[in-house]
């Protein structure tokens, strides 16, 4: 039972780190991509903590996350602010200010 | 009731389709949002694209809808929301609110609109003369988001 339980351990830790991100308008232009699948490290645990993480991953990222206090966001389809926690299997998107109506 | 479609919406088939059977409704209020090319607004716009975020848009409309509901006595509501490519002139956005008494009709048509404005993640792209851009957020939309930050009935 005992390596049964390990690789349960070991699962759960990898899993742990993966969220889906979407982005909407300016954002995916400069990103150049609508949604990806990341899996960023322990240290990232929340919406704001992800953000300063992207930004590090291309040039297009740094670009699209440069001015990030006008970004708003959304975890599962709920705005939220950059202090909300992350958690595993998270859809989280970054967009700017809506503009509808 | 709330729909998020890239089809055009006829307001007066929506309206009586809404009110069918409502024999207590005193007031109807409705506002259409329509594509503007206003010279005052700068080059001369020749369409408009709306992206929303599917899944997400129909939720925050029905919050927004289920929040009018508890603030006034409503008998009907209805939000239809477009995507896609418009043009100046095309219908964007139909609310409309019915209730026993004008009051409530008029304010809740005022309220869902102006939320749903700050609320909804639709977003503007225009295309002008002088070239393509997203539409950036009026300072007034800050003002009604941080009212909404103070509200903690819809999340």
């Amino acid at each position: 039972m005992l390596p049964k339980k390990i690789f349960a351990a070991v699962d759960w830790r990898a899993r742990a780190r993966s969220v889906e991100v979407l982005y909407f308008a300016w954002v995916r232009d400069r990103v150049g991509t609508a949604r990806e699948h990341v899996n960023p490290p322990d240290a990232v645990t929340t919406v704001g903590e992800l953000a300063l993480w992207l930004a590090t991953q291309s040039k297009e990222h740094a670009e699209a996350f440069r001015d990030c206090d006008v970004l708003r966001a959304a975890v599962n389809q709920e705005h939220v602010s950059f202090a909300h926690p992350i958690a595993t299997g998270d859809e989280i998107a970054f967009f700017p200010p809506m503009t509808g109506g | 009731m709330i729909r998020v479609q890239g089809a055009d919406f006829e307001p007066g088939a929506e309206i009586d389709r809404l009110l069918d059977g409502h024999t207590a409704v005193g007031g109807v209020a409705s506002f259409i949002g329509v594509v503007r090319d206003d010279p005052e607004d700068g080059p001369a716009l020749r369409a408009m694209t709306l992206e929303h975020y599917p899944g997400m848009t129909e939720r925050m409309l029905e919050a927004i809808e289920q929040e009018a509901n508890q603030r006034w006595d409503l008998c009907a509501s209805l939000i239809v929301h477009r995507y896609g490519r418009m043009v100046p002139g095309d219908r964007i956005v139909l609310v409309v609110t019915a209730a026993r008494h004008r009051q409530a009709a008029l304010e809740s048509c005022q309220f869902l609109i102006d939320w749903l404005k700050t609320k909804a993640p639709f977003w503007k792209r225009e295309e002008t003369e002088d070239g393509e851009h997203w539409v950036q957020a009026q300072a007034r939309d800050d003002v009604a988001a941080a009212k909404w930050q103070v509200e903690p009935s819809v999340s």
